[in-house]
This record gives C-alpha cells, structure tokens and sequence, in this order.
C-alpha cells in the first residue's frame, strides 16, 4: 500500500526527501520519549509548505495516516510514527522568514528551532518568550503542537500566548492561514484550539508568533533550604506578596547531588531543595522585588541566598537546573520523567506524599520543577535490566499523576499527552468532556487519519451516535473505513 | 404547543416564563425566557430547547447584547443571571473559579479585597489603583494635574472603595466591559457585564497589550452544549495541556456553540499604583513614533492608547504604566524624557480612556474595530481617514495602538448608507494590503494574505440591515466545520457570528 505512493512522494519531495529504506527509517522510530518506538512505513522530508500540502492530499487519498515531527524532543511521544503511515519531517523547513520588531513579529517556518527566533531577534532588542528546557534544538512546530512551556512561562506564558498566525496543512491536504498575525482577527479562536492539539488537526508550515522586548534588567537568586517543604513555603510567600517573578524553579536534595555531579554547579553544600527565582523588567521593580524575594526566603528560613546579575553569573545557577534532566540519566540507568500540575499552594503536602510513596515503594524520586506555577517534574528512578523495576516505576509514576488529580491539578502541564498519557486522559475528564473534545476532531480530520491514536483513548468514529458502543464500527466491520 | 414548550422549561427551570419585548435581542424577540440556577438546569434547558427544536440566544447582563448581528431566529433567551457565584478564590494560587453570571464588577470587588484582579480592564471605577493607594495618590515625579482635588482618587473609585458614580468618561471599552448597550444608554445592567458575556464577545480593554484578551486568561470552562451536554475543558491549574483547549474555543464565540457557565480563570496582584503619560501629536506619523518608541522602550508599559475626537484635531498618545508607587513614579518620568516635549504624567485616567464612544458627550452609534500590525498604524489611520472622507464621514478614532487594534466610532445620528460605504471601501483597502506591515520584498506567500481586518462591533438596526458586520474571515470553512459538530441543528444563536454562523 505505502509503497505505492513512493514514486508520487519522490515526485513531490524530490528523490533525496524520500526515506524508505527500513534501516534509515529507523532513525524516526521515536521522539524523546524512547520507551515507546514504532518505524514508520516512510518519512519525507518537505522544503516547503506546498509540497507538505501534496504529501497530506496523496495521504488523505490513499487513507494512509501520517504524523508531523519536527526535531523529534517531545516527551510524550506525539511524533511517535504510525507504522503504516507516512512521516512528515519538518527539519528542512527552518528559516526565519522576517522579523518585524515594529509590529513585534516573527514569522517563522516550523522546523526552526526555538532558540533560533530568540537568536535572530536579539539584535534588535527582542525574544521569543516560551524557553522549553530542549530550546536549543527543539523546533517552532512541535511547540505549537505540544503548546510547550518552559521555565519563563510563569510571568511571560505558554506558546500559545505568543502564536498570532498560522499556516496550516490541513489534514485534507487544503493549505490555509489561521489568524492573520494580529491576534484579533475575527471568528473562532483557531489558533487556540491548534496550539496545544499535538498534531492531530493538521500541519503547521508557517507560525506567526509575537516577540517580547528584553527587559531591562535580569536578576536571578537562588536560595537553599533545609527541605523541599521550606522552599514550597517560600514560593507560596513569593507569590502571596504579589510579586510574579520570570521563574521560579526548585530542585530536590537528589536532583542536586546528580547535578553537582555531572556539571559542578556548587549549589550551597547539604541543602535539602534549592530554589531559583529569576525576576525581570525594569530596573527599580527588579531591585525592589528581589530585595523582597531575599527577606522573604530568610524569613522562611532559607540557609544560604545567592544573587546574580549578569549573564555569566546567572548562567552558573542555572547550569545546574538545565542539565538536571541529564544528570539525573547519570546516576540511574534508567529514569521517567514525569509532568504533573498541582495547584501551588498543594506544592507542600504534595511533596511530601511522593517522598512517601517513593519510601513505601524503594524507588528513588528525583524531583526538579516548575514551582511557580505548580508543575512537577519528578524523576522516577529505576534499573530496567531488573526485572520488574520497569512496571514498578510506571506504578509509581501512575500514583504520581493520581496525586496531582486529586489536588485539582492536571496530569500534564507542558509534555503533553501524547501515547503517553492517554489512558490517563479519562481520569482528568469524562465522557461527555472527552467526546465534546472530539467534535474538534471530527470537524478538522473526519477520517482520522492526522496523528491518529494520540492524545484521546479510543475515540470514537465521526458521525457517531453517542452512546454504549458494542462491536466495531459498522463501516470497519464492512471493510469500508480502516480505524487507526 | 406554546404551552407545552413552556410548561416543559418550566419542569426543569422554574425561573421559565414567555418573553417580552424587553428580552429582544437586536430587535428579535424571543418566546421563551429561561433562568436555570444551575448547570443542571442550564442543561435540562438546551435538553427541552433540543426536543421542541428552539433556537436559544444566552444572555448575561445584556450590556453586549447588542454586539453581533441580529439572531435569524431566537425563540428562547437563556439568561445566566442566576448562575451568580463565586465559587471558588484560591487567592495563594492566583486562581478563580466563577459561574457565568457573576458581574465582572461584582468579582473585581472580590478579588480586590486581597489586592488581586482578573486583569482584563474592569468595570468604570474599579480600574487600577488599588483604593488605599498610598496618600496623594501622586507617584513620585508624576506631575499632578488636579483630578485628585475633587475627593475622588484619580482613577474614579472613593477612598471608601465604591464605585463613584457618574464615572462613564472611565468607559474601560468597547473592547473591555462597553458600561452599557450602544449609544450610552444605560439599560440598568450590571456595571462592566457579566464574566459569561465578557468570555462569549472576548471582551478586552487597553490593558489587553500587557495581560492579553480574556482567552488568554480563562484556564478552565465548563459548558452547556446545544443538546445540553455539560462538558468541561482545562481545570485551575495555571499550567495545563491536558485534552483540547475547548475554553479559547468558546471565548469569542458569540453563543454559537453553547452556553458557557462557568470558567476558572488566572489572576494577577493589582498594582498599587497607576501613571498615565500623555503626549499630544500633530498628526499620524508623530503618533506614531511615540506610540512605537513606548512599545520599544523597558518600561513595561501596560497599554498604549491614542485618541483623536475629529479628523482636524491633535491626537493624543497615553502610556499606562503600573505598578509599586516608587517604580510608577519613576518610569512615568523616564517615559515623559523619551517621548519628549510636551509629554506630561498625570495619575489619573484620560477622560477618553478606553474608546471613541465611552464619553457621553460624543456616542458612538456604530464603533468599528480594525486589527491591525501594529508598524502600519499611520497606514491604518490614513486608510480609515480616506474611507471616511469619501463616505462624507468623520468619525472619533482611537484604541491599543501598539497592540494593533484602533476603533473608528460614528455617531448614532450618521446615515446607514454612508456607513455602509465607510465600512465597504474601508474592507476593500485593507483586502488591498493597504494598511499592511509587509516590507515590498517579502514573497506574498511568506505572509497571511492579509495583515488587517475590520469589524463593526456594533451599529444600529439600520446599518445592520446594510452591511456584513464581521466581514470577511480567514478560515471560515474550518469554521463552519466546527460549528456543524457542536450545533449541527444551527440553533444556538443562528446568524450572529463571522459568515452567518
């Protein structure tokens, strides 16, 4: 089947935008999250948005599902391939295609990196605001899909606070533009719904996003407690003053120890969290805030407080909070990253329950965080060449997500849901929710054929009657509709 | 029949009755009139409205009601003025969670009892400052101009904390909680409307350019679809991607899709302290470089607004600036250096603050909306200016500037066909590119095929009949797609949205 849209994709991509070769097809078996592989059937590679559009209508023709990945760093596994479907990589879209700091837009292709906005627009005084952890390599595209974070979201918001237009494939293979890059334009809000959807309503191929002006002054503590629950109050204090700082991130004794020893950050010996505030803006209120931040964390009993106002300074606290994934990869073999949400103000108890559950069970917890805005990344640590500890630390980590549901919280706060975490999905939502959300679907991708088996378990088929469902779809009984 | 349909809303929503005219939307007048108390009832409702096959128009305060073009057809007007609380004000986690009915007025009294707000330019009189800013109410280094002689703090609220009274020049907007219906008529409604309505016109103020629009705002929704299904969307977490953001969805959609009922929503620390500094401008090109200069400079400006009452006058430039008293006073007066001679600081509120048309002494009976890049606002101005003049038009100007939204407002007494002209060869420059941000060398594929849009928000029976309100929009099949799965009877507020939808 798939190879019979070979000699057409070859056509439309050119003979080098053509993967078929099951060895080099294997490069795309997975994105970040690397417990889940499938190879794909194919994978082009598109130079433009025109030919990502024939790709989609050859796609859509043939029934043949296909799955948009840009630089493959998600972590829920969105980008993860369909095995018999058509992978549609955006790297070789990248560029900037202007930068307008009078109208504070960029316009941008969606395999650009993220960092690469910041980059071009640094010149002339401006940034892309959302800075996810992988901003180095990950790509504009798969932000908009995944509306990814990062640790500035907390003052400056999530991409898709920062998304004024979008050209879009959709999963017909129709190319049209969503907004008009003011972020006014009138009718639904589209670009709301698209960003954030994980690819499942069609294909970005170009992405208007707004830049921010680089304030005037940066400044960036950090300051080490005794215990996390200590930092946890510190943050509540921090926000309760009214204060919003850029970040506010926090480490656990565990992800500091893996940190120091990977990278040598030298983060106060023997503290039990650390917690980096970063304040931005101009510079009276960023003097005043930061004065304010330190009394605060004394008061709460912060053992020792540094202050950093230059980029080299501020660049050695942070050293240690952006390799912390990484390091944490160091001292286990193996690890999952969790992404949970929990009010902040649940920070404390909450805390405290994964210490205890990671007690109960013997499975070490890492935890590195968002604390600002209450989302979690606790690092769930194990040995999969033990047997069992793999299903062990899934446990684990399921009870972690339960933890943050009973809290009012979310069970993804920037990794999104992905394969990962759909059969989570139900427990944040019911039916009525669920299948309300898939009237989205059916109204972009009735065929269900864009990214399909992501973010919704078993969804059902567009046109259907809500209701108990018995059997298979009638049309996928009779052979005349292929389920994906 | 008639009978049965109400005695079956009535069964399930007892605050049911026939409607009067006074529950005319845009001149139709419904039959039904319903209340729930509820989401239950909310529900039970749409249920009824779906059995006898009712076209259904939510309704809030009404104070917007008059935005939208006229519903084809509303046999039923489902009022959310009884889904009235607060329900939940985590204030250590900047989060609220309130029904839809709960008067934008009434939550900004709430939240601002601990210095907290839902910053989407509140009600006249609840603006910022804070009440109890501190004595003089005067930052430092803003010159004072007199507005606080008067026993009222600058920015319309009593040292008591009460909304004064008499505040309608403080209009927070067209955009952002427009006090009453078109023409300055107060109707009796709630001040600033209702949170549902707030979401459902995506209602937002001058301070849109710093907290953005109510979508970027609402964190959580709960709604009533057209066959009653209550679904939710989001949650009270600040940070979440977990399922479809049905929430952006519904903000902006006019009632189309369903009946929003409640809604969670981020919240910010009110700042203490306000600083207007205003410069007059000699004409668009000025304005200009003062309005792109504010938007370029570090201090953090919270909105950016200009205002010229005629096309023969000056147009004057506003830059908000917020926050802790010392830091206001300060940057207001590097603010009034960098936009140069003439520019002065005043704590209190511009009398034109908000919209053309928020001034009773000049209402406006059609307001006009135009979004726009904000580097083509002299573009824009002049387009705006050679529509009006070939209409025999001369209407008040002015918005958010630097976030690319300006308002054109006619007065009530204009002739609908010179409008209808003013808005047609408006539509037809900027469908030319006219008032588009886009350097002569960039491909006309690398850009969205046109950077500018005009929509009139609202307009009299008269212009309505006349002229396509939304106009034209991109994406309007994807649309349409939508509104066929959530309302595939097309019996939520038929008519009233972009294309007919």
């Amino acid at each position: 089947m798939i190879k019979q849209l070979i000699p057409r994709m070859t056509e439309i991509c050119g003979p080098d935008g053509v993967v078929s070769d099951p060895a080099e097809l294997r490069t795309y078996e997975c994105d970040g999250l690397t417990s889940h592989r499938v190879t794909p059937a194919l994978a082009v590679l598109p130079r433009t948005a025109e030919q990502v559009a024939a790709v989609v209508r050859e796609c859509a023709a043939a029934k043949v599902p296909f799955v948009a990945r840009g630089s493959g760093t998600g972590l829920s596994g969105g980008a993860l391939p369909h095995a018999d479907g058509v992978l549609i990589v955006t790297s070789r879209m990248r560029r900037i295609i202007a930068i307008d700091t009078g109208s504070q837009r960029a316009i941008v292709e969606p395999g650009a990196t993220n960092l690469s906005i910041s980059d071009a627009a640094r010149p002339f005084g401006y940034f892309y605001a959302p800075d996810p952890s992988s901003q180095v390599v990950c790509s504009v595209g798969g932000n908009v899909a995944e509306n990814s974070g990062g640790a500035h979201c907390l003052k400056h918001g999530f991409t898709t606070h920062h998304v004024t237009g979008l050209e879009l494939v959709t999963p017909a293979g129709e190319l049209t533009w969503i907004g008009d890059g003011t972020g006014a334009a009138p009718g639904y809000d589209l670009l709301g719904v698209l960003t954030g959807s994980e690819g499942t309503l069609g294909i970005v191929t170009k992405v208007v996003v707004k830049l921010t002006r680089i304030p005037q002054l940066v400044k960036c503590l950090l300051a080490a407690f005794e215990t996390t629950g200590a930092g946890g109050t510190a943050v509540s204090a921090i926000i309760g003053a009214g204060i919003l700082p850029a970040a506010i991130e926090m480490m656990d004794a565990l992800a500091i120890e893996a940190a120091e020893a990977a990278v040598a950050c030298r983060y106060p010996e023997g503290a039990g969290a650390v917690l980096i505030v970063e304040l931005d803006g101009p510079e009276a209120d960023v003097l005043r805030d930061s004065a304010a931040v330190r009394a605060l964390c004394e008061q709460v009993g912060a053992t020792e407080i540094r202050e950093a106002d230059d980029p080299a300074e501020r660049a050695a606290i942070w050293v240690g909070r952006r390799s912390a994934f990484a390091a944490v990869g160091r001292i286990s073999p193996a690890y999952i990253v969790q992404d949970g949400v929990v009010p902040r103000t649940a920070l404390g108890p909450v805390l405290d329950k994964i210490a205890e559950l990671s007690a109960a069970s013997g499975i070490k917890v890492a935890n590195v965080f968002h604390a600002g805005d209450g989302n979690l990344h606790p690092l769930v640590l194990y040995d999969d060449s033990s047997p069992g500890a793999t299903a062990a630390a899934e446990t684990l980590s399921g009870a972690i997500l339960d933890l943050c549901i009973e809290h009012g919280g979310s069970i993804t706060g920037e990794h999104g849901v992905g394969v990962d975490k759909s059969k989570y999905l139900p427990k944040m939502f019911g039916a009525d929710d669920l299948d309300t959300m898939q009237l989205l679907r059916c109204a972009f991708d009735p065929a269900s054929l864009c990214n399909p088996g992501k973010v919704f378990p078993t969804p059902r088929l567009c046109g259907e009657v809500p209701g108990a469902r018995r059997g298979p779809h009638p049309l996928v009984a009779s052979g005349q509709l292929d389920q994906f | 029949m008639a009978d049965d349909v109400l005695a079956a809303l009535a069964a399930v929503c007892p605050a049911s009755r026939p409607a009067s005219s006074e529950d005319a939307v845009a001149g139709v007048t419904p039959r039904y009139a319903a209340s729930p108390a509820s989401v239950a009832e909310a529900s039970a409702v749409l249920r009824v409205a779906t059995d006898y096959d009712l076209t259904v128009v939510p309704r809030g305060s009404g104070s917007k009601l008059a935005w939208g073009a006229p519903p084809r057809r509303c046999d039923l007007v489902v009022d959310t003025l009884r889904l009235d609380q607060v329900l939940e004000h985590a204030a250590g986690d900047l989060v609220a969670r309130v029904q839809a009915g709960v008067s934008m007025h009434r939550l900004a009294e709430v939240l601002g009892g601990v210095g907290q707000e839902l910053a989407l330019d509140p009600a006249p009189g609840l603006a910022a400052p804070a009440p109890g800013a501190p004595d003089g109410v005067t930052p430092d280094g803003v010159t004072p101009d007199g507005a606080a002689a008067d026993g009222v703090t600058p920015d319309g609220v009593t040292p008591d904390g009460a909304a004064a009274d008499a505040v309608a020049p403080d209009g927070a907007g067209p955009d952002g909680a427009a006090p009453d219906g078109p023409g300055g008529g107060n109707g009796g409604y709630p001040a600033g409307g209702t949170v549902g309505g707030t979401l459902a016109t995506a209602a937002a103020g001058p301070r849109r350019l710093r907290y953005g629009t109510p979508r970027d705002l609402v964190i959580g929704v709960t709604v009533v679809r057209a066959d009653g299904t209550v679904a939710h969307s989001g949650g009270k977490v600040v940070k979440n991607v977990a399922g479809y953001d049905l929430g952006k969805l519904f903000t902006g959609s006019f009632g189309t899709l369903g009946l929003i009922v409640e809604a969670a929503f981020r919240l910010h620390p009110r700042p203490a302290t306000a600083a207007y500094v205003t410069i007059e401008c000699a004409d668009a090109a000025e304005a200009h470089r003062a309005v792109a200069a504010a938007a370029a400079s570090v201090l953090a400006p919270s909105a950016i607004e200009v205002d010229r009452p005629a096309r023969d006058q000056p147009i004057t430039v506003a830059v908000l600036l917020e926050g802790e008293a010392a830091g206001v006073g300060e940057r207001a007066t590097l603010m009034c250096e960098l936009l140069g001679a003439g520019a002065q600081a005043q704590a209190s509120q511009p009398a034109w603050w908000g919209w053309p048309g928020s001034d009773p002494a000049r209402p406006a009976g059609t307001l006009v909306r135009v979004a726009f890049w904000a580097a083509a606002m002299p573009r824009v101005l002049a387009v705006i200016d050679d529509a009006a003049q070939s209409a025999g038009l001369d209407p008040a100007v002015g918005g958010s500037a630097a976030a690319g939204v300006i308002y054109a407002a006619a007065a009530p007494s204009v002739h609908p066909a010179a409008i209808a002209a003013f808005v047609a060869t408006l539509r037809a420059a900027l469908a030319r590119g006219e008032a588009d941000a886009r350097p002569a060398s960039a491909a006309p594929s690398e850009y969205p095929p046109v950077l500018a849009s005009a929509v009139v928000v609202h307009a009299p029976p008269a212009v309505q009949d006349q002229v396509d309100l939304w106009g034209p929009v991109p994406a309007l099949p994807l649309m349409r797609a939508v509104k066929d799965q959530f309302d595939p009877g097309h019996r939520m507020a038929p008519g009233r949205f972009v294309g007919g939808i």
